[in-house]
């Protein structure tokens, strides 16, 4: 257990996990739609209060798991329920606590109908995204991962738009399908380790052929959720058909669940295999950043285009985790950071015209720059970001990916180049017709103060990220490190057993 | 005492007997078999740790006993609860229902106490042939008699099945000369090699497969969960099932560990049968009963992952799937119970729009469907997850692959029904009302599936222990 540092005395991370569980227990007792907002935005604004010490209270010069918690669970299996965050885990718990409440801000008006149940859903999900993300137990894991799938199911098929029983379908059987072998391997694991701790299947020796299997179970699962190129065809509709929160929740933090399963599992614990099958992964991205471009080019519909932007835009975080180096994997996490931010600001926007205009047609809102000048600026800002323009946040990830990717392999890095020229073209074609175009909308409304409040938080993130990212990046440095490290650890032994059999 | 729950339901027995000869007071029936039921899990609860033989040996009473006996009558209970208004069966009958109700209830709890084969015959015969009478005493809905179809099919399967159970039951006989299990282990583990002792183990095993709707002795099952009203259904699927497992427990420990690599190839091959069988035919039935029946053939299958493991890990995760198995189907007959009107069927388009109609319906129906198709965290999560474990840990891994696979077939058809129930508008569907008491048993089936599924730890030791006090 010499990998955990034991949480002496409160324990943190195990409030954070339960407290959103807590209070949607809470909230089916309470009557009355506006209260019931209220408990659930103080709920979520304590959540990430509390969140706010793992930050201060951080070891940046550690690799070990932090804050860590370890209760036998069901000792017959050597099932723990094990918690602990490190520098790749840290930024994403704290972007979920943080995103939570705008999400719940920015439902207030746009759920009508069974606001509670929506409301209870909001919160298990905050509870199971933030517990996948601190759990060191495999099987506490999968549980989670897979729980996950109810409430997003109801959100999207209770709440969500015309198409919503295909799109919400389509979504649970996808994720499901992926994860059946990601049970089998986790269970082959535990047979060959005797135990489900994530840290101990670590740097053990397996055989090449087992890393391989196991390899491509866990890459199954977590390329669906990411979604890579060819899987990501759940995405676009789920996306659409979601109502605001289940789009952000879905963009900012879910898509980041199939990133972090491969920084978590796929390098540390089958590293021969990531070496071997990197290569055609980081053909993958290239080719889901191109494909992403493309089609979001293509698009009419503003949930349609940012959907396929993400495929995009996540194709850099894979291609920046596959080229095993420290730019890359740090521009990548930063990346994951970066989209949730920029990616959810823009469903946000979506969102708010769509409850104006009841359209998410590009047509529909052309030169709304006439009547509504303070939603055009953030949205004009967030597209900026999107397209990684210099002073935003997504600019400091792509370019570390990409300083990464010119170390290593100058000609798949060139291959990702025109992606970032594509993102360009759809982000100011959108800007452009939305700007410029047409006649403008004197019916609708400018954003109020509550949208406003929603929106802001984010926008200062876009440009903290941006112009200071080195708070951001300080925490990842070891652990990033060090991954590299059991990455390098595993193919010298590898090589020194191919040379001296 | 040690005989106390099983004496006190055939007191009652004789009470309802007596009731059926005046004229029918369903009333009076449904409270004191309800009295009955409540007494007699209570009873089980209180026996739990007896121990002790009867009868010339012929009744054990343990912890392995005793803790089905608590399963069957809980089930009972959950059953009479939620099925109270009895629709479908006529007023009339209903004092005859009960009592063939509570007898069958018997039959089931003698059935895990006995550990000699005459006994053991006995007992299950009481328990099915009380249930072929239940199954025709359904309403004539339709004019299609389909209450008496399913009747005929089962008590033709059941006896084939019979037949067959006891013909490897006169093998065993011939090979021992013994009927008691005490006597039989020894003497069958010398010989447990041996085609003929293969055979009488596979032939004795078939009665409890026809139980458990285990492939290829699951043809009844479609027909009769259609065919049955929708309590004697919800009764059928679930507490017989416990019944089944115990005893292919006990069939198992006959042959294992020694010898026992020509039955794990049988139920391996059975589970692999089951699971695809049961789950490709329940992808396209619109009947929630029938696709609930296919469900039961492909969980059958699973519980067979545990035993085919021959330790005592595996049988203990049995059981506890079995457990779980049984409060998940419950969780979803109730619902089946309180959404048809006056005892029809319910088809899936039937539960449209469920979640404005009842919400608590709803909740118990996406939990129990939920749970039925794995997903954490609830209990068929963790079942399944511990009978993979236990499979992989015994080098199945192929098999573990294909019941992975079907993990993922299974979660369409299921899907299939919460999405009707909760992404489907009701139209002109009236509300559906829920008395007190099913809101009761609703809750506590929807707080226990969560409880069993997230500490798993407390009921498999218990359930390791009874089993290793009968090996």
């Amino acid at each position: 257990m010499d990998f955990l540092i034991m949480n002496e005395g409160f324990p943190l991370l195990s409030t954070i996990v339960f407290l959103p569980l807590a209070g949607a227990i809470i909230l089916l007792l309470l009557p009355g739609e506006n209260v019931q907002r209220s408990w659930t935005m103080l709920v979520t604004m304590v959540t990430a209060a509390i969140s706010l010490p793992l930050y201060s209270g951080f070891d940046p010069d550690t690799a070990k798991y932090q804050f860590a918690e370890h209760v036998s669970w069901i000792p017959s299996l050597q099932i723990n329920y094990t918690l602990g965050i490190d520098g790749i885990s840290l930024l994403l718990v704290l972007l979920t606590t943080l995103i939570m409440p705008l999400c719940v801000l920015g439902s207030w008006t746009y759920i009508q109908k069974r606001v509670k149940e929506f409301m209870v859903c909001l919160l298990l999900m905050e509870t199971a995204m933030l517990g996948v993300f601190m759990a060191l137990d495999f099987v506490l894991f999968y549980v989670l991962w897979e729980a996950m799938l109810i409430p997003m199911y109801l959100l999207i098929g209770v709440w969500g738009g015309p198409r919503k029983i295909y799109a919400s379908i389509k979504f649970f059987l996808y994720t499901l399908a992926g994860s059946v072998m990601l049970l089998v391997a986790i269970i082959a694991l535990y047979l060959k380790t005797g135990s489900f701790s994530i840290p101990m299947m670590m740097g053990q020796e397996y055989s090449s052929t087992f890393q391989l299997w196991v390899f491509l179970a866990f890459f199954l699962a977590f390329a669906i959720k990411v979604p890579m190129f060819p899987f990501h065809t759940w995405l676009p509709a789920a996306h659409v058909e979601a109502p605001t929160a289940g789009s952000v929740i879905l963009a900012s933090i879910l898509l980041k669940m199939g990133t972090y399963g491969f920084l978590r599992f796929c390098l540390p614990i089958t590293p021969l295999a990531t070496l071997s099958l990197g290569p055609y992964i980081l053909w993958l991205s290239i080719a889901a950043i191109l494909y992403g471009g493309f089609t979001a080019l293509a698009q009419s519909d503003m949930k349609k285009l940012i959907a396929y932007s993400s495929v995009g835009h996540m194709g850099f975080v894979t291609l920046g985790i596959f080229f095993l180096n420290r730019q890359g994997l740090e521009g990548a996490i930063l990346q994951m950071i970066n989209h949730g931010v920029t990616t959810g600001a823009l469903f946000l926007c979506v969102g708010m015209m769509y409850e104006r205009t009841h359209s998410r047609e590009i047509a529909d809102h052309s030169g709304i720059a006439q009547n509504l000048p303070v939603f055009v600026s953030f949205l004009t800002v967030f597209s900026l970001s999107s397209l990684a323009f210099p002073a935003t946040n997504s600019f400091v990830g792509e370019f570390l990916v990409l300083a990464g990717a010119f170390s290593v392999n100058k000609v798949i890095a060139g291959a990702a180049i025109p992606g970032a020229i594509l993102a360009a073209a759809y982000m100011m074609r959108l800007l452009q017709h939305v700007l410029f175009r047409g006649p403008g909308r004197p019916d609708i409304a400018d954003l109020n103060v509550r949208e406003i409040v929603t929106l802001a938080p984010l926008l200062c993130f876009v440009f903290w990220i941006g112009l200071a990212p080195e708070p951001f990046l300080s925490v990842m440095h070891t652990s990033v490190d060090y991954l590299i490290q059991q990455v390098d650890v595993a193919r010298s032994a590898h090589i020194a057993m191919n040379v001296f059999p | 005492m040690l005989f106390a729950p099983e004496l006190l339901l055939l007191i009652g027995s004789l009470v309802l007997f007596c009731l059926c000869l005046g004229k029918g007071n369903g009333k009076l029936a449904k409270n004191l078999t309800l009295g009955l039921a409540i007494a007699a899990s209570l009873l089980s609860l209180a026996t739990l740790n007896m121990k002790g033989s009867m009868f010339y040996d012929a009744y054990h009473v343990d912890l392995f006993s005793q803790l089905f006996k608590l399963g069957i009558s809980v089930g009972f209970v959950a059953v009479l609860m939620f099925g109270s208004e009895l629709k479908g069966i006529d007023d009339r009958m209903r004092p005859e229902y009960f009592l063939f109700m509570v007898l069958s209830t018997i039959g089931l709890m003698m059935l895990v106490s006995s550990v000699e084969l005459l006994t053991l015959f006995i007992a299950l015969e009481l328990s099915s042939y009380s249930l072929y009478l239940m199954v025709p005493m359904r309403d004539d809905h339709g004019g299609l008699r389909i209450q008496m179809e399913a009747a005929i099919k089962y008590i033709l399967f059941g006896a084939v099945a019979t037949g067959i159970m006891l013909y490897g039951m006169s093998f065993i006989y011939g090979l021992t000369g013994t009927t008691y299990f005490v006597e039989l282990i020894p003497k069958l583990h010398t010989l447990a090699s041996t085609p003929t002792a293969m055979l009488a183990i596979a032939l004795f095993m078939s009665g409890f497969f026809y139980k458990l709707a285990v492939f290829p002795f699951h043809f009844w099952v479609p027909d009769v969960y259609q065919g049955a009203s929708n309590v004697t259904t919800a009764f059928i699927a679930s507490i017989p099932k416990l019944g089944a497992v115990a005893l292919l427990i006990r069939i198992t420990t006959l042959v294992a560990p020694v010898g026992g690599e020509a039955v794990v190839t049988m139920l391996m091959i059975l589970a692999v049968c089951s699971m695809f069988y049961g789950n490709l035919s329940a992808l396209v039935q619109t009947d929630v009963k029938r696709m609930l029946g296919f469900s039961g053939i492909s969980h059958a299958g699973f519980v067979l992952l545990g035993l085919l493991t021959l330790k005592d890990t595996g049988y203990a995760t049995s059981m506890y799937y079995i457990a779980g198995y049984l409060f998940m189907n419950l969780a979803c007959f109730l619902v089946i119970c309180k959404v048809s009107r006056n005892g029809e069927n319910v088809t899936i388009e039937d539960l449209s729009g469920l979640y404005k109609r009842a919400p608590l319906l709803a909740f118990t129906l996406l939990v129990g469907m939920m749970a039925l198709a794995g997903i954490p965290p609830f209990v068929g999560f963790m079942g399944k997850f511990m009978l993979l474990t236990g499979a992989l840990r015994d080098g199945h891994l192929p098999l573990v692959i294909l019941a992975a696979l079907n993990t993922a077939i299974a979660i369409y058809y299921y899907l299939s029904v919460v999405r009707v129930a909760f992404c489907s508008a009701p139209e002109e569907r009236p509300d559906v009302p829920v008395d007190m008491l099913t809101r009761l048993v609703s809750i506590s089936l929807i707080a226990v599936i969560i409880a069993m599924g997230v500490a798993p730890r407390q009921i498999l030791d218990i359930a390791t222990i009874a089993v290793k006090s009968i090996l």
